[in-house]
C-alpha cells in the first residue's frame, strides 16, 4: 500500500462563478480515519466526489492510493468505495437484491453473489429486513445497508460522506462502531462530517474546510491547542444571577467572559488556569448558585469559531447550486 | 463526550463485521456483457417491485391504436378494416418510440437519488449501467409491441408476412428504439429535472412521429412536408416494418433504419458517455 492514501495539489472545482473547491492541498497517510470537517456548503462533498472520480476537477491534480484521479480513474475506482450523503442504493429494490446486484457487478457469480449478500446482511444485522424494499427501512438501517453496499469487496480506502447526518444517537454509535471495525481491518477511511464530536470520536487527523479552502489541519488535540489552553464553562442555577456571576469571573480571571447560546451559560477562554479555583470560590462566597461548571480543552466548535470567525452550523446545502438536492 | 454509551444490545457487532470483511476475497473483474446484463436484471427487478411502471407500455399502446384507428379509419381509408392494414405497423412504431422517452426521466430520477453515484464509482465498463438500462427497457418495449400487435389483430389486422414477418418487424423497432434511447440518456445528463427531459423529448418526438408516413400516405402532403417525411428516419423505419409485416420486399429501407440506429448510438452514445464522467 502506498504511504499516502490521498495526495492533492491545488484541487479545484468551479460551478458557474462559485469556486466550490478552491485549491485544496492534502497529504493523507494510509490507515486510520481522516476527518474532513466543515459546515454545509464548505466543499466537502465536492472534494470527495472528485477523489472518488465521480466528477472531474477543473484545475489541480490528485492521486488516490498512488493513482491519478483523471488519468487512472479506473484504477482508483477498483480500490476505493463510496458511501454518499444520499442513499446510494436502489430504494425500489430489497436489501438483499441491492447487495446481490453489487456482488454481481464486482464479479461474484450466481450462488457466490447470493452468499456474499447474505453474509453482509448477517454482519450488519439486516437479515430480518433483507427482503423488504429499502425505501421502507429506518434511517439507521438505511445507513447500514449503504455502508454494507460499499464493503461487498473490501476497499483499501472508503469515503464516508456524512454517514450519521439525520441519525438518532443509537444509530450514530452503531455507525461509529462499524467505522472502528473497518479501521481495525486496515481500511483507510476518509470521513466528512459537520459534527465536531464525530470527528473528535473517530478521526486521528482532521482537515478543517471552509468556503472551498483548507483552513487548518492536524490532530484533534493540536487543533484545540492552537486556540488556547481551554475554556471554563459555567452554567448558573438561576438566570437572574448570570450578570453577577459574569462580573465576578471577569474580575477574578481578568479576561473577557462571553455568553453562549444557552441562556444560563457563560464561557471564558483561558490563557492560564491558575486563577480558576479562586474565581469559583468567589462565586460561592457571594451566595450565587452554579448548576455546573467544567474546565477542559476547547471543543471543536470553539476551534471552528476561532478559525473561521463563524460558527460551524451553516444552514445552506452542501450541494453546489447546479446540483439539485433530491 | 465519552464513548461509554455504546449499547451492549447493538445490532451490529464489530467481530461479525470484521469477519465479513476478511472473507471478502475479490473475484475477477466481470466482462462488459456480464455487467450490462446485470443492470438489465435490475431494471426487471424494478418492474417486479413497481408494476405501475408497466402502465405506459400496456394502456398507452391500446389507447393509441384504438383512438387512431377509429378516428381516422372511416375518413382516410373508407373503413376501419382497410385502414388497420395500413396503420398497424405504423402505430406499433409510434407506441414504442413514444414510450422510449421515459428512459430519460427514469435515468434522471436515478441520478437525483444518488444510486447512479454508486454505479459510477464501481470498477466496471462504464457504459454498462446505461446499456443495461436500455436492455431492460427493450423488454418493456417488447411488451408494448406485443400488446399493440394483439389489439391490431383483434380489430381485424391480417398481416401478410405472418408471425415471422411481424416478429422481424418488432425486432427492427426494438433496435431503433434502443438507439433512440441514447438521445434521452444524453438529455438526462444535461437537463436537471425529469420534467425538462419530458418537455424536450416531446419536442423532438412530435415532428419525428407525426411528420412521417405513420398515419397517411405522404403523396397528399405539400412539397415541403413531403421533403421532411422523405428524410425522417422514422419514415424509413415505418416503411421497412410495413414491408416486413406485409411480407413484401423490404428493399433499402431496413438498411437505412439500421444505419440511422448505428449513427444515433455513435453520436448520442459518445455524447452521453462524455457527460457521464461529469454529469450535471
Amino acid at each position: 500500500m502506498p504511504e499516502l492514501a490521498i495526495e492533492t495539489s491545488g484541487l479545484t472545482k468551479i460551478y458557474g462563478k462559485q469556486r466550490a473547491v478552491d485549491g485544496i492541498d492534502l497529504a493523507i497517510p494510509s490507515g486510520g480515519v481522516h476527518g474532513f470537517l466543515g459546515p454545509n456548503g464548505a466543499g466537502k462533498t465536492t472534494t470527495i466526489r472528485m477523489l472518488a472520480t465521480l466528477i472531474r476537477p477543473d484545475a489541480g491534480s490528485a492521486r488516490v492510493l498512488g493513482h491519478d484521479i483523471v488519468r487512472a480513474s479506473d484504477e482508483v475506482r477498483s480500490c476505493v468505495a463510496l458511501t454518499g450523503q444520499f442513499a446510494s442504493v436502489d430504494e425500489d429494490l430489497s436489501g438483499r437484491e441491492n447487495l446481490r446486484l453489487l456482488a454481481k457487478l464486482y464479479g461474484f457469480r450466481g450462488k457466490a453473489a447470493t452468499a456474499r449478500a447474505d453474509e453482509l446482511l448477517g454482519a450488519f444485522g439486516l437479515e430480518a429486513a433483507a427482503d423488504r424494499q429499502v425505501k421502507k427501512y429506518s434511517g439507521g438501517m438505511r445507513r447500514r445497508i449503504d455502508i454494507a453496499a460499499s464493503l461487498v469487496v473490501t476497499p483499501e480506502l472508503l469515503f464516508l460522506d456524512e454517514p450519521t447526518t439525520g441519525l438518532d444517537p443509537r444509530s450514530r454509535i452503531e455507525v461509529w462502531d462499524i467505522v472502528r471495525a473497518l479501521v481495525a481491518h486496515g481500511t483507510t477511511v476518509m470521513l466528512t462530517t459537520q459534527y465536531l464530536d464525530e470527528a473528535d470520536q473517530l478521526a486521528g487527523r482532521i482537515s478543517v474546510i471552509d468556503s472551498g479552502r483548507i483552513i487548518a489541519e492536524g490532530a484533534s488535540s493540536e487543533l484545540k491547542a492552537s486556540v488556547g489552553s481551554g475554556s471554563l464553562h459555567v452554567r448558573v442555577m438561576h438566570r437572574a444571577d448570570l450578570a453577577s456571576v459574569r462580573e465576578i469571573l471577569v474580575r477574578e480571571l481578568q479576561i473577557e467572559v462571553e455568553t453562549t447560546s444557552d441562556p444560563h451559560g457563560l464561557v471564558a477562554p483561558l490563557e492560564d488556569r491558575s486563577r480558576v479555583t479562586a474565581a469559583l470560590t468567589a462565586i460561592e462566597g457571594s451566595g450565587l448558585e452554579l448548576a455546573q461548571f467544567s474546565l477542559g480543552q476547547p471543543t471543536l466548535d470553539e476551534v471552528f469559531l476561532a478559525l473561521t470567525g463563524h460558527a460551524a452550523d451553516g444552514s445552506d446545502s452542501d450541494q453546489a447550486p447546479e446540483e439539485v438536492a433530491a | 463526550m465519552s464513548a461509554t454509551s455504546a449499547p451492549a444490545s447493538s445490532l451490529t457487532k464489530a467481530p461479525t463485521i470484521a469477519e465479513a470483511l476478511t472473507s471478502g476475497t475479490r473475484p475477477p473483474r466481470p466482462t462488459p456483457l456480464s455487467t450490462s446484463v446485470t443492470f438489465g436484471w435490475r431494471a426487471l427487478l424494478k418492474i417486479k417491485h413497481v408494476p405501475e411502471q408497466l402502465f405506459d407500455v400496456t394502456v398507452f399502446p391500446v389507447m393509441m391504436t384504438l383512438l387512431f384507428t377509429y378516428l381516422f379509419g372511416g375518413a382516410l381509408a373508407g373503413s376501419v378494416q382497410d385502414y388497420i392494414a395500413y396503420l398497424a405497423p405504423g402505430v406499433l412504431v409510434q407506441s414504442v418510440l413514444f414510450i422510449t422517452m421515459y428512459t430519460g426521466t427514469t435515468l434522471r430520477t436515478d441520478i437525483d437519488r444518488g444510486v447512479f453515484d454508486r454505479f459510477r464509482s464501481l470498477p466496471i465498463w462504464r457504459p454498462s449501467a446505461l446499456v443495461g438500462m436500455l436492455l431492460g427497457d427493450a423488454v418493456r418495449f417488447a411488451v408494448a409491441s406485443g400488446i399493440t400487435a394483439a389489439v391490431c389483430l383483434a380489430i381485424g389486422w391480417r398481416p401478410g408476412g405472418g408471425v415471422v414477418g411481424v416478429l422481424a418487424g418488432i425486432g427492427l423497432v426494438l433496435v431503433f428504439a434502443f438507439a433512440l434511447g441514447w438521445i434521452w440518456t444524453f438529455l438526462s445528463m444535461i437537463l436537471r429535472t425529469p420534467g425538462a427531459i419530458m418537455g424536450v423529448a416531446s419536442f423532438v418526438l412530435m415532428p419525428l412521429l407525426f411528420g412521417s408516413n405513420i398515419f397517411v400516405d405522404p403523396s397528399t402532403m405539400p412539397g415541403w412536408l413531403q421533403a421532411w417525411v422523405e428524410v425522417n428516419p422514422v419514415s424509413h423505419l415505418v416503411t421497412a416494418v410495413r414491408a416486413l409485416m406485409d411480407g413484401t420486399p423490404v428493399g433499402a429501407e431496413a438498411g437505412w433504419s439500421l444505419m440511422w440506429s448505428a449513427g444515433l448510438v455513435a453520436v448520442f452514445g459518445s455524447l452521453t458517455m462524455w457527460r457521464y464522467q461529469d454529469p450535471q
